[in-house]
């Protein structure tokens, strides 16, 4: 899980998210937000929280959490081989490939 | 060419017919339906992509099966609409994202898999609110779908190209998924049928995910027989899938036929208190009370029953939900498919500085929004009070449906709460586009079906409702069984299907002659 440094900032009740937050998060997303988004994004995402904020203390600790509308076991199949996709087409959407392998720009910076 | 004089009002079921009687062929039906989206979807902009080549190369095929006497299905030769957000061999799967635009999947769905193993042939990709996240299908990439009951206005989302596309007669069934309601809400204000089956029920596999404990494939139709007919194609275990639950699917078409005959003797509706009332429009909740009354002259018994979670269900799914988003999409990292974007006035580029500068370009305002809103939900200092409570609320839904079902064989509600509304109106206002799923988003909390059938047309507005019928997971034939009863009292009550009072479409609205084949990926 992403850590988040300082505590949601609240007042009466009200949850608030800064704009610097917006900026953490979409850091920790991987998304580059202009100064515009991050402008028109955070007072949206300040009236979501709060519309959703009711949701604290609705149920105790004794109700338990449902990750899942089924109960989740654990499916095997038998260890055998089955057609799979070739590499040609694993890579055909590949936005580029390069020896039967998918080319990915570099990986470590220059202080790495 | 007689294609054109094809009669492409009635349903998928009579289709089913005169092909087997073998009044028409699959290649006629299936030209007319081209013939449809041609003259019509410049205005209504339902399909992303049409193949018309590959559908008609299965039309042939399916007529060649007939004539042999070895028909593929019941639906053999029928042809449908696929929703964007599922896996097509060989054609465009966009999910109305940029980021996915021009790829084409090297595999199917395995709902897809049995649509072509039936031999219903694929007209094209239907359009959807960007990864399925919206109510109106104005946050696809490509342009809005229009509703055609009025082109000014949303024909609901996610799925709205899937609903428009049997509104406008341009497909008669076609394939949706419903995360929060992407099936029944548009099904509501297009004035046809959306089923969302039991989770589990259809195979998941070869489905974008948004929210894959939510997310559950099911059909689109105009009436409740051809929605049971295509869901017994698509349902089903999948070993692909290791959430499908492994039981047949069910006698549906059967159940809807029963329905259809009009008993529901000893059927008890229970009509939950916390949907209805504030919020909603009064022609919607008048057309509601008159659907619950022809229920009742069909001999079921209403019971109220209260669900006291239910008002906290919104506030839940926007936790779930946007929690399991942010993760499903952490794999459009711009290096295995879909776009790459290099970041501007960078040297060399990092792996993840392309990533960051792809994801920016390529996703929409509503995705970031509710990645980042996940991504917040998730974080170390909120877990708790958001995700974990969330999941929490979860139980607590879960078990009201329960203690529900204990007095009611079915619960029922409105689908939305108002008709459609105008295109634009709600698009900047995400709090107002989320309240369209109050009624439908409990039963994807819990994994229970819920279909949605025309319920009439509101006074104030003339669009067309929603009727809403719930039922226990693995009891999807109740809700074709009372959908069907109560489908069959409202058209002798109109004499004929809503559709009939949909106004036509004029072919001079549209932007003029499409060409067919070349139209994924043209931002319109």
């Amino acid at each position: 899980m992403p850590d988040t440094p300082g505590a949601p900032a609240e007042s009466g009740g009200r949850v608030q998210i800064t704009r610097e937050e917006v900026a953490h998060l979409a850091d920790l997303a991987r998304i580059d937000l202009d100064e515009a988004e991050l402008d028109h994004l955070a007072p949206q995402l300040s009236v979501i929280l709060e519309s959703v904020a009711s949701i604290k203390g609705v149920a105790g600790d004794d109700v338990p959490p449902t990750s899942h509308p089924v109960p989740l076991t654990n499916v095997f199949r038998e260890d055998v081989v089955t057609p799979s996709l070739t590499p040609e087409q694993a890579l055909s959407g590949a936005p580029e490939s390069e020896q039967q392998r998918f080319a990915v720009p570099r990986i470590l910076g220059d202080e790495q | 060419m007689t294609a054109i004089t094809c009669n492409t009002r009635v349903s998928a079921a009579e289709i089913a017919g005169a092909l087997a009687r073998g009044e028409t062929s699959s290649v006629e039906v299936t030209r007319a339906h081209l013939h449809n989206i041609e003259r019509h979807d410049g205005a209504v902009h339902a399909y992303l992509h049409v193949d018309a080549e590959g559908a008609l190369a299965q039309a042939a095929a399916a007529d060649e099966r007939r004539a042999n006497g070895a028909p593929a299905s019941a639906l053999d030769g029928v042809p449908i609409a696929v929703k964007d957000v599922l896996a097509t061999s060989g054609l465009p799967t966009t999910c109305g994202s940029k980021i996915l635009q021009g790829w084409v999947p090297p595999y199917d769905a395995t709902v897809v898999a049995r649509l072509k193993r039936a031999g219903l042939p694929i007209l094209g990709k239907t359009n959807m609110d960007e990864f399925a996240m919206g109510s109106s299908t104005e946050h696809s990439a490509y342009g809005p779908t229009r509703n055609p009951w009025d082109l000014d206005r949303i024909p609901g989302g996610s799925g709205g190209g899937s609903a428009a596309a049997v509104a406008s007669f341009q497909a008669p069934l076609a394939l949706g998924t419903d995360t929060g309601g992407s099936i029944r809400q548009p099904g509501a204000v297009t004035g046809t049928v959306g089923m969302k089956p039991t989770y589990g029920g259809v195979s998941r596999y070869g489905l974008v995910a948004m929210a894959n404990s939510l997310d559950q494939v099911g059909p689109v139709s105009r009436t409740v027989l051809d929605a049971a007919l295509l869901h017994e194609v698509i349902g089903g275990h999948d070993p692909l899938d290791s959430t499908s639950i492994d039981q047949p699917v069910g006698k549906l078409a059967d159940a809807a036929r029963r329905g259809a005959e009009g008993d529901l003797s000893g059927v008890r509706v229970g009509v939950i208190t916390e949907l209805s009332g504030e919020g909603y429009q009064a022609g919607v909740l008048a057309r509601f009370q008159e659907s619950l009354d022809l229920l009742v002259e069909a001999g079921a018994e209403v019971v109220e029953v209260s669900c006291p979670s239910f008002v906290h269900a919104l506030a839940a799914y926007y936790l779930v939900m946007p929690a399991e988003a942010s993760s499903n999409l952490a794999k459009f990292d711009a290096m295995r498919y879909g776009l790459r974007v290099l970041p501007e006035g960078v040297e060399n580029p990092s792996a993840e500085e392309v990533m960051r500068a792809t994801r920016d370009a390529g996703f929409g305002d509503e995705v970031k929004r509710r990645i980042i809103l996940g991504t917040y939900a998730l974080s170390s200092g909120y877990y708790d009070a958001f995700y974990g409570q969330a999941q929490k609320v979860r139980t607590l839904i879960g078990r009201d449906f329960a203690a529900a079902f204990e007095t009611a064989d079915v619960l029922v509600s409105p689908t939305a709460p108002t008709t459609a509304f105008k295109l634009g109106e709600k698009l900047d206002d995400p709090i107002a586009m989320y309240l369209n799923d109050l009624a439908t988003i409990p039963a994807n909390l819990a994994g229970v079906p819920g279909i949605s059938i025309p319920s009439g047309l509101a006074d104030e507005d003339g669009l067309p409702a929603g009727f809403q019928v719930l039922a226990p997971a693995l009891a999807d034939d109740r809700c074709y069984r009372v959908g069907a009863a109560l489908e069959a009292a409202l058209e002798r009550k109109w004499g004929g299907p809503l559709l009939d009072k949909a106004p036509g479409l004029d072919p001079s609205t549209g932007s003029g002659q499409v060409k067919l084949d070349q139209r994924n990926g043209d931002a319109r």
